[in-house]
């Protein structure tokens, strides 16, 4: 085995664990403030990484201007869809949320296959972020490069947007007791819909990243929202930090499999999910409930 | 998250339709023979087959949400592995149809134990993820062991004889093979809701800290409740497999489990018939689909917001609400 392919393996297995985690992210944020597991995260990636495409080839308008445009209309879209269907469910038992988050999942993946087919489409990457850097033991594609660095950039600032600014402190005492921020004037049902904005947003925001790299598909999204699901139930819930740190683990896990094994990198994942269950059934990073 | 009750789930048999003593039960038995009895003479037995293998199907998935209120998003895993096992032992080992039976539905549930075994001490909506994550394993595997053949999966299984005297190939045999299976299947599961056992899972279900301060080991039992819905469901992946000669990737994939999940929810969860009129309808629903050039899972995904939407007691469910329970 040469070190360029282990070098590459592991590269590809961090841009992966970004992809992880800028998803869990957003789990984690819908899941705190809505009580919902969203399903259709994978969903929302491949919205995102469809819209790139669409608008570069409709409207002509390039990559970096998508990463700008994507993640507000990926964000509208499930704000949207927030204020009308996911509210209906919010008093209802959890399971429903899941359910529906399920239906709207295989309604957008059923539509885009309807009218896009299955097929992949390749998108260019970005002439500014072509070509690589010779590091020496490896060649480094720039545009490789730039995604860890995009998504280590969305999930600090996001992290930055919850724990350091007014809206976060607001948002997180709606997460920890709603009735009381209520109390306090706060509009808490509009909160809602922020925070799954945010969510989706980051999603789609993973998916313009995704457009140069993975061909983009009606599909690029189902399987991965599992491996997501296996990485939060990993990470256990509640910590941001710990699930952006499981992510990019298990990422790099990943990778390293493809090298060393290839017929189970597509499972190692969920190996670990298995072993962690066994040994410490709340996650690495999760408290006993 | 609080998980103590799902509310809006009636219990797997309405107290009313108990308290009125049980020959009415058994009239519903009656009528239900009955049905199966006639329907090959009024509809395609090869249709009614399919019915009967997801009938089975959601009533496991229904037992384990029934009862236990474990919403599983891994099903298809038994369903699909069994298929494989017993698909493997008529075709290449020639047991004959019963013994093909037993194989697959044996190895459902030795997966049930061992997913089960991690899987229950997590609650709602990490079991639902947990169950789904296991399930995308088996997938894998699936796609990747030599004696499942990946994409091209198992085709030509010879059905064999029933009892090595009647030709399975004969499709009213064929039925009412099925049927008898269905029947072993269905009634075992309504025994096990009614027993103690049954209304020891319904006390967890309803109130876990009470049931574990009354000294009862709630993971215990709901591993074996577990164990017995992947059991069913590898019954019924089993039959479909020797049923319909094949089984294909798409047995094990998530789609499968979100499908029985459309079905119990259409026809009612924790309802007694609730998940075989949801699989008639359902199955109806995606033959007609398939030719219709429709897009498929879009239609799926509708039915699945609307029905939550609108009416989540489901068919049977509504129907009882109007009429049964006064």
């Amino acid at each position: 085995m040469s070190m360029q392919a282990l070098f590459g393996q592991l590269l590809v297995g961090l841009i992966n664990g970004s992809f992880y985690a800028m998803l869990s992210l957003g789990l984690a944020i819908i899941f705190g403030l809505l009580g919902i597991t969203n399903i259709a995260q994978g969903a929302f990636y491949m919205l995102g990484g469809f819209t790139t495409w669409l608008l570069f080839h409709w409207a002509g308008i390039g990559y970096f201007w998508a990463l700008l445009l994507v993640p507000v209309i990926v964000g509208l879209v499930g704000a949207a869809i927030e204020k009308t269907l996911l509210r209906q469910v919010y008093n209802l038992d959890h399971m429903y949320g899941l359910l529906l988050t399920f239906g709207i999942m295989m309604f957008i993946q059923g539509m885009f296959v309807y009218f896009f087919a299955t097929a992949g489409r390749p998108y260019a990457v970005p002439s500014a972020l072509g070509g690589a850097y010779n590091l020496g033991f490896m060649y480094l594609p720039k545009y490789r490069g730039w995604v860890v660095l995009a998504s280590v950039v969305f999930c600090f600032a996001t992290w930055f947007a919850i724990e350091k600014t007014s809206l976060g402190r607001t948002l997180r005492a709606a997460t920890e007791n709603p009735t009381l921020t209520r109390a306090f004037g706060v509009n808490v049902p509009g909160l809602m819909t922020i925070g799954f904005g945010i969510g989706v947003a980051l999603a789609g925001a993973a998916g313009v990243l995704a457009a140069p790299i993975y061909p983009v598909s009606p599909l690029m999204g189902a399987d991965l929202i599992i491996v997501v699901f296996a990485v939060v139930v990993v990470g256990g819930m509640g910590s941001i930090l710990g699930s952006i740190v499981t992510s990019m683990m298990l990422g790099l896990l990943e990778g390293l499999t493809k090298v060393v094994y290839p017929q189970g990198s597509n499972m190692v994942i969920f190996v670990i999910m298995f072993i962690v269950l066994l040994i410490r059934p709340a996650g690495l990073f999760g408290r006993e409930r | 998250m609080s998980q103590e009750t799902l509310q809006s789930v009636a219990p797997i048999t309405s107290p009313s339709v108990k308290s009125v003593g049980p020959d009415l039960t058994l009239v519903w038995y009656g009528l239900g023979i009955a049905a199966l009895l006639a329907a090959p003479f009024f509809f395609y037995p090869i249709f009614l087959v399919k019915v009967l293998c997801f009938a089975l199907f959601a009533c496991a998935f229904n037992l384990l949400l029934g009862s236990c209120g474990l919403l599983s998003f891994g099903h298809a895993a038994f369903f699909g592995a069994a298929g494989y096992v017993a698909g493997h032992a008529a075709k290449e080992w020639g047991l004959p149809f019963e013994a093909a039976l037993v194989c697959g539905t044996a190895t459902a549930a030795a997966i049930g134990l061992l997913f089960g075994y991690v899987s229950v001490r997590r609650q709602g909506l990490q079991f639902a993820m947990i169950t789904l994550a296991l399930a995308q394993l088996v997938y894998f595997l699936a796609l990747q062991l030599p004696f499942t053949h990946a994409e091209d999966g198992l085709s030509a299984i010879p059905r064999g004889k029933v009892l090595g005297m009647f030709d399975l190939n004969n499709i009213f045999v064929l039925y009412y093979a099925t049927a008898a299976v269905f029947l072993i299947g269905f009634i075992a599961m309504h025994r096990m809701t009614n027993s103690t056992f049954g209304q020891l899972l319904r006390a967890i279900r309803d109130n876990e800290p009470r049931a574990i301060s009354l000294g009862y080991e709630v993971h215990r039992y709901k591993l074996m409740a577990f164990v017995l819905s992947a059991t069913m469901a590898g019954l019924a992946g089993s039959t479909k497999a020797i049923a319909f000669k094949i089984v294909a990737l798409t047995d094990v994939h998530w789609s499968t489990s979100g499908s029985v999940i459309l079905m119990t929810l259409l026809g009612g969860l924790g309802t007694l018939f609730g998940p075989v009129v949801g699989a008639a309808v359902v199955v109806s629903m995606e033959d007609y689909l398939a030719d219709s050039g429709l897009p498929i899972n879009a239609v799926i995904g509708a039915i699945f917001i609307l029905c939550i939407l609108l009416f989540r007691r489901g068919i049977v469910g509504e129907i009882q609400q109007r009429f049964g329970k006064r």
